[in-house]
């Protein structure tokens, strides 16, 4: 056991899982020599060497054709797309090849790889460093869409990850990589070694895929969530003294319907709460899958607290994040109603 | 603002013009391809396979022939093949166009959705098939049935595949002549175009980081050059010094635009790859000869870690794009008859008959025997059924293969729509 952030956790997944498969190779962007710009595969051209672990060109759609190919072959491909931000030109690759070849070779080609990318906001980004662009790919059949929240999970989560013979969609909250985020941005940062979820396993261990986590127990409310928001989220129920069950669901696709469920049939309330835009985000399945499955323990409308409707601005950044102010609303309505 | 700018003026300068590219010739012309340079045959330098790629360049606005006119194989490219391997060339060409013919039809008389024939370009992936290993992977367009022929891949399989039956090894999901077959080195085929030149420098790359012996060539037409996955593979190829051969088929029509739309007007496609450093061959794409001998030294080159090879073949789509198409709408009728490169088919069979291999009368015996072949595979593939009858049994495989394992949501959608099924 060892005290890890969220990024020296993925680099110790990488580490874990090249030693025990040498078919598992990694590229990207800055990602070889120099260990990518947020130094998750940091040292693994030093220990696996250059053909294992080595700089791509900027080519988001090479980087991911070039793992279709290396999978077809009967490699293990982790790549990493540098911010979620440039991962559209690989998006043709993704959503008509990635996607699909499992299916349209009816099982002969499966496409087993990770593609991992840094995503959201609230780190100064930008329109191009700060999006959560995950509904993009929940709406893909074939993939599955993983987002990690802590280091513990971050780790477990990738192991799995890798070891799914399924294409993963790895998307990292960036600005939880170093240190929890309550949504007040004001405060000084805290970093994970604080945090119990910092305690990562030495060696291999997986967080199974399709599994939510209760991050909080509570009677009053169920509060949906992944990423970052899982702990704006836990700051803003206990600062308004709500007794929410805080679900962090983890995996997008396949969805945990189960945990759901259970939860809102207990609480009667439900809060869906993403930094993604809000109009056909991924609250919008979430809401749905809950009136149709719990409409009569509801006792009020399901709420929503996303990001605007606009591109992330840059100077506006936290008028824009769905931070402390927007939750509160929110926690008055759905407990009002 | 500049409107308003005093230290304009327009006077002296031209108006600007977008130029929009335009065939010499539309429906109503009679063909001409006088405008064609073809060098002689025999005439073109045969660098080293291990040259610099530089030397090669000067053969991207060149064309490697073999066969001249006399039907004699000529200069340094000519591959000296054993007749026996010219007689299985000229067979798979026969099979290859008979079977075209076989499906054109069989679409046209609503056995199925659709095709698309390579009449023409037989050359191109017979030949290829011929002077690669088994084992070498194949990243195919859908005009390189022939890799699979020349293969042995069942006919009968083909057939199934297009009529989406019960034999169809992908289940009735995909679209008539997608064929994909791991054990005959045969990738899926895609059709968003080009997806598959940047994924076959990828398995290549793959090769050579298992220090494997088996290279991978990729597949794409003029029109597709278009896409940045040309770029890509290009870039990836020529970073990572690949074991792939990049093959361009230049058949000068993408549907309905010819190739001054992809660029041709400005450059040979075959020239793309001096940018990039990447060895280069242009190649009459009509010569069963100068295509074996093409893609034998780009396979030696890259076996040798010697680097890719990009390869255009000029040819001519002697037909339609597809059934869902009809050229005489934009081009002129009977082109690909006056097409000076002639018919890929013809010129083999030419040569086997100048070599004293070949007659008219095992020719004709040859044709039989393949057109036998072709209509016993297709009564066994209808056997299973056409398309018209698909789609009704089974539909609980529709909803296999998305994932390894069926998730709850797929499998309340897959009961929801056996449902459905039920009711009707």
């Amino acid at each position: 056991m060892a005290t890890m952030n969220m990024i020296q956790a993925l680099n110790d997944a990488h580490k874990v899982m090249m030693r025990a498969d040498g078919d598992v190779v990694v590229f990207g962007e800055d990602a070889g020599y120099f260990g990518g710009v947020f130094r998750v595969t940091e040292g693994l051209q030093r220990e696996f060497g250059k053909t294992r672990a080595f700089d791509a060109p900027i080519s988001e759609g090479g980087i991911v054709a070039a793992a279709v190919g290396m999978a077809a072959y009967g490699l293990k491909p982790l790549i990493e797309i540098q911010f979620a931000d440039y991962i559209y030109p690989g998006y043709d690759q993704i959503v008509s090849e990635v996607a699909k070849m499992r299916y349209r070779t009816a099982g002969e080609w499966p496409m087993p790889m990770v593609i991992r990318t840094p995503y959201g906001g609230g780190i100064f980004g930008g329109q191009t460093h700060s999006q959560s662009p995950e509904s993009l790919f929940t709406h893909i059949a074939g993939l599955k869409v993983v987002v990690p929240s802590t280091p513990h999970d971050a780790k477990g989560l990738l192991i799995a990850a890798i070891e799914d013979p399924d294409p993963v969609i790895f998307f990292e909250p960036k600005r939880i990589y170093n240190g929890p985020f309550d949504g007040h941005h004001d405060r000084p940062v805290t970093p994970w070694a604080k945090h119990s979820a910092s305690e990562v396993p030495d060696g291999h261990y997986a967080v199974p895929l399709g599994k939510a986590r209760v991050v909080r127990e509570g009677e009053a409310l169920t509060v949906l969530t992944y990423g970052t928001m899982v702990h704006v989220s836990l700051a803003a129920v206990e600062e308004n003294g709500v007794d929410a069950e805080v679900i962090d669901l983890r995996t997008l696709v396949p969805l945990d319907l189960e945990t759901i469920v259970a939860s809102v049939e207990k609480t009667g309330r439900c809060l869906v709460v993403h930094e993604a835009p809000r109009t056909s985000g991924f609250g919008a399945e979430l809401v749905a899958l809950v009136q149709e499955r719990c409409f009569y323990h509801l006792e009020a409308p399901v709420e929503r607290v996303t990001g605007w409707d606009t591109p992330y601005p840059h100077s506006y950044e936290w008028a824009y994040f769905p931070g402390p102010k927007r939750l509160k609303k929110a926690l008055e309505k759905v407990m009002g109603d | 603002m500049s409107d308003k700018d005093p230290k304009v003026t327009r006077a002296n300068r031209p108006v600007l013009a977008l130029h929009v590219p335009e065939p010499h010739l539309r429906p109503g012309d009679a063909p001409d391809f006088s405008a064609i340079v073809i060098p002689a045959a025999g005439s073109a330098p045969r660098p080293r396979t291990d040259a610099p790629a530089a030397d090669t360049h000067s053969l991207a606005t060149n064309l490697v022939r073999v066969l001249g006119d006399d039907h004699r194989a000529v200069g340094p490219w000519d591959p000296k093949i054993d007749p026996e391997i010219l007689r299985k060339m000229l067979r798979d060409m026969v099979t290859v166009r008979i079977f075209d013919d076989r499906m054109y039809r069989a679409q046209r008389q609503g056995k199925t959705s659709f095709y698309m024939k390579c009449s023409g370009e037989e050359a191109i992936a017979i030949a290829t098939a011929a002077a690669m290993d088994r084992a070498d992977m194949h990243f195919p367009t859908y005009r390189q049935q022939g890799l699979l022929i020349a293969r042995g891949y069942p006919l009968t399989t083909m057939m199934c595949q297009i009529y989406s039956n019960g034999g169809d090894p992908l289940k009735g999901r995909q679209l008539p002549i997608m064929y994909s077959d791991k054990a005959h080195g045969f990738f899926s085929i895609s059709g968003n175009l080009g997806t598959q030149f940047p994924q076959a420098v990828g398995w290549a790359m793959a090769a050579a980081i298992k220090g494997d012996h088996r290279i991978a060539m990729g597949w794409i037409g003029d029109g597709a050059t278009a896409e940045g996955d040309f770029h890509s593979a290009m870039t990836f190829a020529a970073v990572y010094n690949v074991p792939v051969i990049l093959a361009v088929v230049n058949n000068q029509w993408a549907i309905s635009s010819f190739s001054g739309i992809a660029g041709a007007e400005r450059a040979t496609f075959a020239q793309r790859a001096v940018g990039y450093g990447i060895a280069s061959l242009r190649v009459d794409g009509n010569d069963a000869l100068a295509v074996y001998a093409a893609v034998q030294w780009a396979s030696e080159r890259a076996r040798a870690n010697a680097g890719p090879t990009m390869i255009e073949f000029f040819t001519y789509r002697a037909e339609g794009h597809s059934t869902s198409d009809d050229p005489s709408g934009y081009r002129p009728v009977n082109e690909g008859k006056a097409w000076p490169l002639g018919d890929p088919l013809e010129r083999l069979k030419a040569h086997l008959i100048a070599l004293g291999q070949w007659d008219e009368e095992r020719h004709s015996t040859l044709v039989a025997h393949c057109d036998a072949e072709v209509r016993a595979a297709q009564k066994e593939a209808e056997k299973l059924g056409i398309l018209p009858q698909q789609g009704k049994d089974n539909i609980a495989s529709m909803f296999d293969d998305v994932y390894a394992d069926i998730p709850w949501h797929i499998a309340e959608q897959r009961d929801a729509a056996l449902a459905e099924a039920k009711d009707r």
